[in-house]
């Protein structure tokens, strides 16, 4: 893989993966209203 | 009073609208997408759509959701009336019924395939007969008739539309909810399996004749010429739309059932991020990895032409797979599963719109509206299965499952910002929400996604036959426009059909059949129109009482 593909690849999956797994751990722990 | 349903755990929640968006899609049109959009120069308009139309849409979704669910409205002709004063607001809603009934009638078809590849993968069927003889005999488009009676199809497609409503009659939590949470981890943890295996493979191993790895370049390496493009454009932001499921009514109806108080901003932008992990990291590394290996990067781009994925996912793949030795019928069985899992996942959300409907207006109980949602579905889905070859499907396909779900995403956001008022909603989307959404998209919601949605709207309407700056350039040179035939203004005056016939020697052509699958689904259109006509005159007399 050229190294520009490399890069553009980390920087995507990265924000994806950051954003998923922020606002998912962030349902996980915020309890609904009642 | 009866309390009302709602979701048992938010995690259910949020995995239930992620399953609704993750479909066959993010497996198969995805990477094609890419693949025929120039790889690299795709994803940059790709996830600047995502955060300009995608995620505000699914906000806007949410909001007329929950809003709706406050009034006791499940449904978007419910919705839709209670966002202004105007008595035509809730036929705006009709769409979110008729493309989710429309949609579920072939999707459900869709989804039988994915369940009958599994069986046949497991026991073995593509070892024996090649996946591009097996199909055609397994759906009937062996002949030149415009009619087939597949038996083997019908079966599964009566088995699945069968677990479709078995699921739907559970109810929220018991049915939507546990299928969730049991088909989304699964079909993750199938898509890991399978990218792990597909980006493993070395040009050592039997039949690689390129790395994989140069199918991952291909999709990322970027090239910014791609940013100029209004045709790469046009098909990033279709992209976002269509795997979002945006504009079908579901997202709406799912929302309904959140309570008055509880979160939707940071439930909304969960779910789309799992969307889109699911699309770009899972989707975008097992089907044009694994084919490049096998077939060649060039092979891979002739063999996604026209932007699916479909040819290589269920007609290439089960044979690239049998070079994986006592693994194959595993990976086939993971690969099928894994479409079943977002296809079901999918329909679910397309069922309990039409279930809500019939329960909140007509007082259906769960079973009978779920009976009825199935039979709809059946009547629907035969013409489908049983006209295929004469073109039914794929004018299902676009009528409802592209340009209905357009229409009615840009309906509702005009709705959204001017009818309830972009203040009013931007209130009621904050309100008990567990994040800030930055104030800018507040003005992107109400100026940016609307014009993103009229782009594609326009682009759908008018789609030329060349790409777009040569249609341009024909355009103002005098030659004129050149619509496509899969343009709306192609289809309806049926372009690039020479010898447009009903009749040819006796027989019915597939003309004939088209011309009356619109007319059908023109019927569905106005039949549930006149449903919410008389609901709503049922409820002026009980008022009136």
């Amino acid at each position: 893989m050229k190294t520009s593909a490399i890069i553009m690849l980390v920087i995507a999956w990265s924000v994806i993966a950051f954003f998923t797994v922020r606002f998912f751990i962030k349902v996980l722990k915020t309890p609904t209203k009642e | 009073m009866k309390r009302q349903e709602s979701w048992g755990t938010r995690v259910g929640l949020v995995l239930a609208m992620a399953g609704n968006a993750v479909g066959l899609g993010n497996f198969l049109r995805f990477p094609a997408q890419a693949a025929q959009n120039g790889g690299g120069a795709f994803i940059i308009p790709y996830l600047i759509s995502f955060l300009l139309m995608g995620i505000p849409l699914l906000w806007v979704e949410w909001t007329i959701g929950r809003n709706g669910g406050k009034f006791g409205h499940h449904s978007t002709p419910g919705m839709f009336d209670v966002m202004g004063k105007k008595k035509w607001l809730k036929y705006i809603g009709v769409f979110g019924l008729f493309t989710n009934l429309t949609v579920a009638s072939y999707y459900c078809y869709i989804e039988s395939w994915s369940l009958s590849y599994v069986y046949h993968s497991i026991v073995g069927t593509f070892f024996e007969t090649k996946p591009t003889e097996f199909f055609p005999a397994y759906i009937g488009t062996t002949g030149n008739n415009i009619f087939a009676f597949p038996q083997e199809a019908l079966f599964w497609f009566l088995l699945t539309l069968g677990l479709n409503v078995w699921i739907l009659s559970r109810g929220l939590v018991k049915g939507i909810e546990m299928a969730a949470k049991i088909g989304m981890p699964l079909l993750i943890l199938f898509g890991v399996i399978l990218a792990i295996r597909g980006l493993t493979l070395t040009t050592t191993d039997t039949g690689v004749v390129q790395s994989p790895l140069e199918g991952l370049n291909f999709v990322w390496e970027p090239q910014f010429s791609g940013l100029t493009n209004p045709t790469t454009w046009l098909a990033a932001a279709g992209q976002i739309f269509f795997t979002l499921s945006v504009g079908m009514g579901s997202i709406h109806c799912y929302a309904s059932y959140v309570r008055e108080k509880d979160d939707i901003a940071l439930n909304a932008s969960s779910a789309g991020w799992m969307n889109e992990f699911v699309e770009v990291l899972l989707g975008g590394s097992i089907l044009i990895p694994i084919a490049t290996a096998y077939l060649g990067l060039n092979m891979v781009q002739a063999a996604t032409a026209g932007g699916s994925g479909f040819g290589i996912g269920f007609l290439t793949l089960p044979t690239l797979f049998n070079n994986w030795g006592w693994f194959a019928p595993i990976a086939g069985a993971m690969w099928f599963g894994l479409l079943f899992f977002a296809g079901i996942t999918s329909s679910l959300a397309m069922g309990q719109p039409i279930m809500a409907f019939l329960s909140d207006e007509f007082k259906f109980n769960r079973n009978k509206s779920a009976i009825s949602f199935g039979a709809l579905t059946l009547m629907l889905g035969l013409v489908c299965v049983l006209f295929y070859p004469g073109g039914s499907f794929d004018e299902f396909d676009f009528w409802t499952g592209t340009f209905s779900l357009v229409a009615f995403a840009l309906l509702e956001i005009i709705a959204f910002a001017f009818i309830l008022g972009i203040d009013k909603g931007w209130e009621e989307l904050n309100r008990g929400a567990d994040i800030k959404i930055p104030t800018f998209f507040k003005v992107v919601i109400k100026y940016v996604t609307p014009v993103f949605i009229s782009i594609i709207f326009i682009g759908a309407l008018i789609k030329p036959s060349t790409d777009w700056l040569t249609a341009f350039s024909n355009l103002f040179s005098g030659l004129g426009w050149p619509f496509a035939p899969e343009s709306v203004i192609g289809k309806i005056f049926h372009v690039g059909s020479d010898k447009y016939k009903w009749v040819v020697d006796g027989m019915f052509t597939s003309d004939f059949v088209k011309d009356i699958t619109r007319l059908l689904l023109a019927a569905t259109f106005i039949l549930i129109s006149y449903m919410v006509y008389i609901a709503w005159k049922r409820k002026k007399l009980e008022v009136n009482k």
